[in-house]
């Protein structure tokens, strides 16, 4: 152990920590701004400095380890002199625009400047000034709230390995974007959000489309429908000024009624549809001799940078579309039959923890019943944003039950939105149809939680199914790596392209951090748990949607509705 | 190479062909021509006297029996081009391609030499004709230059003819790494790339770092606007980076060294190139040197010429091909350095210094220099100063004898108003500080630094608000951007100057550039930052009046201002 004095008092800490997680143990907060724990550990925004006795500069506490026998001082006059002149240099290249600004509220540099109590900035010097980039479908920048922090060139190049953005030019002049200050839309960027989670300002956000679902409600001739993804249910909560881990389906569901969403259905449902489809390929793969491993394909950001860097393992992508996408069609098709309504009236909206859905709803393939099958991915942000908008105080509304059919789930589908949750799902329904046999345990312990690469072997009848399960882009490559150089003898890999899993997707409120994905998790596992109903095949509604209208999985109906193809992109096109 | 014998004979055949390099007439040769082939001397069109003097040289007749060879920069630069004509060691300047036939038919053939082509001291009518008489030259003292009067930089015989690769020799075989490391600690040199840290230091705790492989950096970036003591090191004698750095490697532990150079120096690029080739054919790199089981060998790594790329960790960023970024510190790069692994990283000039260090020992190294700042310092002179160019001087010389006496004082008449020292991290130093002497420490306490050697004279018709500007204008170009209180603050204060400049400064500007002064300079990131606020605090310092006087009066009495209506 290291011992130190912090703010005059004696703290021992083990070697390797820095001033500033040191200084916690005293009860100093420091002030952080590039800053970003595991993440971002760069020392460029200088406002966490401290004073330590014998140096000539002041120390930025997030990247100086202890030393033994440090003497630290967090908060003398001089200490934050320096850190509010700073700050005041950062506002004096800021746009200021905080009323017109998404953030607006959820800003770590507003909350800098309200906590200094900063009331002038005396310098009217040269802005930097750029144009907003809303070339991507998911992702807008508008480099001139950029404070140059780069912790979405860390989460980025780090955790997803993408390598989307990077810092260009020099001085004053320095600009954060993708190489050559090329448009988003033009590079490898998977549309993950996660950039958009880890900015501390609205200088990446995800794109706001509340306007045009604003627009179709208002649109007497459509016939507007909702899908909430599993995670929205265990995040919207906080978009609306609840605890991390709050559970607000019910009230979610009577919110988008009264916004005035003519159907409100759950994309639960099709997740279970999900499970029927991909349980039953895998199936099929492994008796007759199919490409294997099969790798999970609900992630449309994994299937972006799949595209883009493992173009190869493309024929090991599960054909079958995300939850969202095989929504969109039977809602447009299915539906639309059952309820006598024409396709071209119904106006398909989907709620998603995930701004890659944005993207991935807009693919031109993605058009199997003729129309565009989901004509509008909002975030979970965008929503909060609408109830906002709407004056709807959701948390204390009372529950209300989804629409039937489409709103009917199992806690197999609601488990989708966490780490491991399609694997274990899928264990659930291929456990069952395989041996015959009731599964006595459903809860696969081995699936779940937040560590990068999970992996396990599940005796399903004679069949030891090999499995992995990995949450975020860089873990992803690690055990694809393995499957490209043949090391690897997995049957299926669950891939999430966010850390944790869509309840950590680039559309979560803000923040998402380690300790809140894991409250959004353990709710998830507490929503699955009081569902009747645990199982994808027997949810009632798809039994009955195989009977009306699919006939069986992997059918012609199927093929037609539900899978889908992949794009090699590779690498600088 | 396999023993010090096979050098010592080398050394000896050689030497004996460059006796006339000594004074020392010789049978078979009439003349060794040294050009000067410094960056000055080529820019005033070195190379095509040098094509006059062969032309000439063939048509009498005698291009076998006269060498030229183009040497590293001799350092007055403004005379350019110079040459010195062995064996007599005549210095002539100012030399025009016409001038080579009067040279070699009248002074190398009938021994006539050239008065109009010598030297005059300031104010004397009678021109000084040998190089060492020169009042330039005598109070300076070559120990980092020691070869760039006599070798052919391209010679690696002419670099072992003086004492070359001997104290590589010594410490492969004559002493332990522990002693090597000792020995530069006690000769008191410190890094001469501007923080002035203690090599030996710097040695030893490389040495005692984990982590292998080791690794062996020199700083050839050199990006202060105008200094050119490491180009002049670099294209002179490139063999003595070569053998400090290997003598480095023997001491920490390390078999592989990169030389960063700035792709501006594509001269000092070919000619390392070649002493690198050069020394692996003599088997002074490569495996096994001097039979010690000692392994060692340099790559070149080019840089893509921004100035903070020379601040070490930007640096080592930029040998791993990324971005040339600095990080914080520490992890220093003695523990984590190129790759993450130990590193010694020295500037060019220092790694000059140490084959002197080991060859003569740490006593008589230190004999020269000042208590705390030993040896000599090699300054850059620019400015309003009759000899601009290179100049080599022990630690301790003082200002008035820099500028008076090797610099022969201020053209037309001018009053000497300030030096500034350090580049754009440095100071100015005004006339009533001219006996300070030149070492780390008093520079240091006259808000200026001794920097890498940038020395710069400013007459009385200097504007301190303009030169001020000047720097700052620089590193704002310069910042790397990564840091706020650089990338902002930087762009803010050369605004305010810029307003003052412009005479739309206002109360109250002074003391907010002395308020953002004080706080970049404790909270930026890097040495860039750290310092950047230097060349306006100091000229705040000494002449605070003239900012007041553009404030308030909007006058600029140098008349260098212009002023917006
Ligand atoms: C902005 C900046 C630029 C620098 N440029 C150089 C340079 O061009 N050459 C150099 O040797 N050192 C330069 N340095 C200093 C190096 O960081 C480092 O201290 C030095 O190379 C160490 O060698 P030394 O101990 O031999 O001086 C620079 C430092 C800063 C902060
Ligand atoms: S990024 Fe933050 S500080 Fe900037 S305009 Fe938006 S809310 Fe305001
Ligand atoms: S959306 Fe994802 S891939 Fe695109 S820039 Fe952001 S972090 Fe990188
Ligand atoms: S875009 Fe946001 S996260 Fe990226 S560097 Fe700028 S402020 Fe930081
Ligand atoms: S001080 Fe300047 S050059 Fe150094 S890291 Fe900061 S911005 Fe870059
Ligand atoms: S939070 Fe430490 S430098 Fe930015």
């Amino acid at each position: 152990m290291i011992n130190l004095t912090i703010d005059n008092q004696k703290v021992a800490v083990e070697p390797g920590t820095t001033i500033l997680e040191a200084a916690k143990n005293t009860g100093a907060k420091i002030p952080t701004l590039c800053y970003l724990k595991d993440i971002n550990v760069v020392g460029a925004c200088r406002i966490c400095l401290v004073e330590v006795e014998g140096a000539k500069t002041f120390i930025p506490s997030c990247v100086t380890p202890v030393a033994e026998g440090m003497v630290v001082r967090t908060n003398t006059p001089a200490v934050i002199k320096a850190r509010k002149l700073v700050l005041e240099l950062i506002l004096s290249d800021h746009p200021m625009e905080c009323l017109t600004c998404l953030r607006n509220q959820n800003c770590e540099l507003q909350d800098l400047a309200r906590e200094f109590g900063i009331t002038e900035v005396r310098f009217d010097g040269a802005k930097s000034e750029y144009p907003i980039d809303d070339s991507s479908p998911a992702i807008t920048r508008d480099p001139r709230k950029c404070i140059l922090c780069r912790r979405c060139i860390s989460v980025c190049t780090n955790v997803q390995t993408v390598t989307a953005l990077c810092a260009e030019n020099r001085g004053f002049e320095t600009l954060i974007a993708p190489a050559f200050n090329e448009k988003l839309a033009n590079m490898e960027c998977v549309q993950c959000g996660q950039c958009t989670l880890v900015c501390p300002t609205g200088a990446i956000v995800e794109r706001d489309d509340t306007a045009k679902v604003w627009a179709a409600i208002a649109d007497p001739k459509k016939h507007v429908v909702v899908q909430t993804a599993p995670a929205t249910r265990v995040q919207l909560g906080e978009a609306l000024g609840a605890e991390p881990g709050s559970i607000v389906t019910g009230q979610m569901v009577a919110g988008l009624r009264r916004l005035g969403f003519d159907k409100v259905f759950d994309t639960d449902f099709a997740a279970d549809l999900t499970i029927m489809e991909e349980g039953n390929e895998l199936l099929q793969r492994i008796t007759t001799g199919g490409t294997l491993p099969m790798i999970t394909s609900c992630s449309p950001g994994w299937i972006k940078f799949c595209e883009h860097f493992y173009p190869d393992l493309l024929d090991n992508l599960s054909t079958c579309k995300s939850p969202q996408q095989m929504f969109g069609p039977l809602v447009k098709t299915y539906y639309a039959q059952k309820e006598g309504i024409d396709p071209a009236d119904i106006y398909c909206v989907s709620i998603m923890p995930c701004t890659a859905k944005k993207y991935e709803c807009q693919r031109p393939e993605m058009n199997s019943s003729g129309y565009q099958d989901v004509d509008v991915s909002l975030t979970t942000r965008e929503l909060g944003r609408m109830f906002r908008q709407a004056g709807l105080d959701v948390t204390n509304l009372p529950d209300e039950k989804y629409d039937e059919p489409l709103g009917i789930s199992t806690g197999a589908g609601e488990i989708f939105g966490a780490s491991g949750g399609v694997m274990e799902a899928a264990l659930r329904t291929v456990y069952e149809v395989v041996t015959g046999e009731t599964l006595e345990n459903i809860d696969f312990e081995v699936c779940r939680g937040i560590t990068g690469v999970k992996e396990a072997t599940v005796q399903v009848g004679d069949l030891s199914v090999k499995v992995a399960i990995t949450n975020g882009l860089g873990n992803a490559r690690k055990v694809l790596d393995k499957v490209r150089s043949g090391e690897a003898d997995y049957h299926f890999i669950e891939v999430m392209a966010c850390p944790g899993g869509c309840i950590g997707g680039g559309g979560s409120p803000i923040p998402t951090n380690t300790e809140v994905r894991l409250k959004r998790i353990e709710a998830t596992y507490t929503e699955d748990e009081r569902m009747t109903l645990r199982k994808s095949h027997e949810n009632p509604a798809i039994i009955a949607l195989y009977d009306e209208f699919l006939g069986k999985p992997l059918g012609h109906k199927s093929h037609e509705l539900l899978h889908t193809k992949y794009t090699p992109r590779g690498v600088n096109k | 190479m396999k023993s010090l014998e096979e050098l010592a004979k080398i050394r000896e055949s050689r030497r004996e062909a460059l006796k006339i390099r000594q004074g020392v007439p010789s049978k078979t040769e009439k003349a060794h021509i040294m050009m000067c082939g410094g960056a000055g001397c080529i820019s005033s069109k070195c190379l095509d006297v040098v094509e006059a003097m062969k032309k000439a040289l063939n048509k009498n007749g005698i291009a076998d029996q006269v060498q030229i060879v183009l040497t590293g920069c001799m350092g007055p630069c403004d005379m350019g081009p110079v040459a010195i004509i062995y064996p007599d060691a005549t210095f002539y300047r100012r030399l025009k391609p016409k001038d080579a036939e009067t040279i070699v038919e009248e002074h190398i053939m009938k021994g006539n030499k050239i008065r109009r082509l010598m030297y005059r001291a300031p104010g004397s009518k009678e021109p000084t004709p040998k190089v060492d008489d020169i009042d330039l030259f005598a109070k300076q003292k070559k120990v980092v230059l020691r070869n760039n009067f006599y070798i052919d930089p391209t010679s690696i015989e002419d670099y072992i003819a003086n004492d070359g690769y001997v104290a590589l020799g010594k410490a492969l075989t004559e002493m332990k790494p522990e002693d090597i490391i000792e020995e530069v600690k006690k000769s008191g040199l410190r890094g001469r790339g501007g923080a002035g840290f203690s090599t030996g230091m710097k040695w030893t705790f490389t040495a005692a770092a984990k982590g292998t492989p080791k690794y062996v950096v020199c700083n050839g970036d050199e990006g202060d606007p105008g200094a050119f003591m490491d180009r002049s090191v670099l294209e002179g004698d490139p063999h003595s980076i070569i053998e400090g750095m290997a003598i480095c490697g023997r001491a920490i532990g390390a078999e592989h060294g990169y030389i960063y150079v700035r792709a501006e120096y594509p001269l000092a690029i070919e000619r390392l190139d070649l002493a690198l080739q050069k020394a692996r054919e003599n088997g002074l790199l490569g495996q096994n040197i001097f039979s010690s089981g000692f392994n060692f060998d340099i790559e070149i790594r080019i840089g893509a010429g921004a100035f903070v790329c020379g601040e070490e960790t930007a640096l080592l960023t930029s040998i791993e091909g990324k971005r040339g970024e600095p990080r914080p510190r520490p992890p220093f790069p003695a523990n984590e350095g190129v790759w993450g692994k130990p590193t010694v990283l020295n500037n060019v000039e220092t790694w000059a210094n140490i084959p002197e260090i080991i060859r003569k020992g740490a006593e008589a190294y230190s004999s020269v220099g000042t208590e705390k700042s030993k040896g000599t310092k090699v300054f850059a002179l620019a400015g309003r100063i009759n000899n601009t160019g290179i100049i080599e001087v022990p630690m301790g010389t003082t200002l008035r004898e820099i500028v008076y006496e090797i610099g022969g004082g201020i053209p037309r008449k001018k009053a000497f108003k300030a030096v500034q020292t350090g580049g754009p991290s440095g100071g100015c130093i005004p006339a009533e500080h001219l006996d300070t002497p030149v070492d780390y420490d008093s520079l240091g306490a006259l808000g200026a630094i001794m920097g890498s050697g940038g020395m710069i004279v400013l007459d009385e018709d200097t504007c301190m608000v303009d030169i001020a500007k000047f720097f700052l204008d620089f590193v704002v170009d310069e910042s790397c951007g990564k840091c706020s209180p650089c990338r902002i603050g930087t762009k803010r204060m050369y605004e305010i100057l810029d307003n003052i400049s412009k005479g739309k400064g206002k109360e109250g500007d002074i003391e907010l550039l002395e308020e953002l002064a004080t706080t970049i300079k404790a909270t930026a990131l890097c040495g860039l930052g750290q310092t950047a606020p230097n060349p306006v605090l100091s000229t705040i310092r000494y002449f605070r009046h003239e900012y007041e006087e553009h404030i308030r009066d909007r006058k600029c009495t140098c008349n260098v201002c212009e002023f917006e209506e």
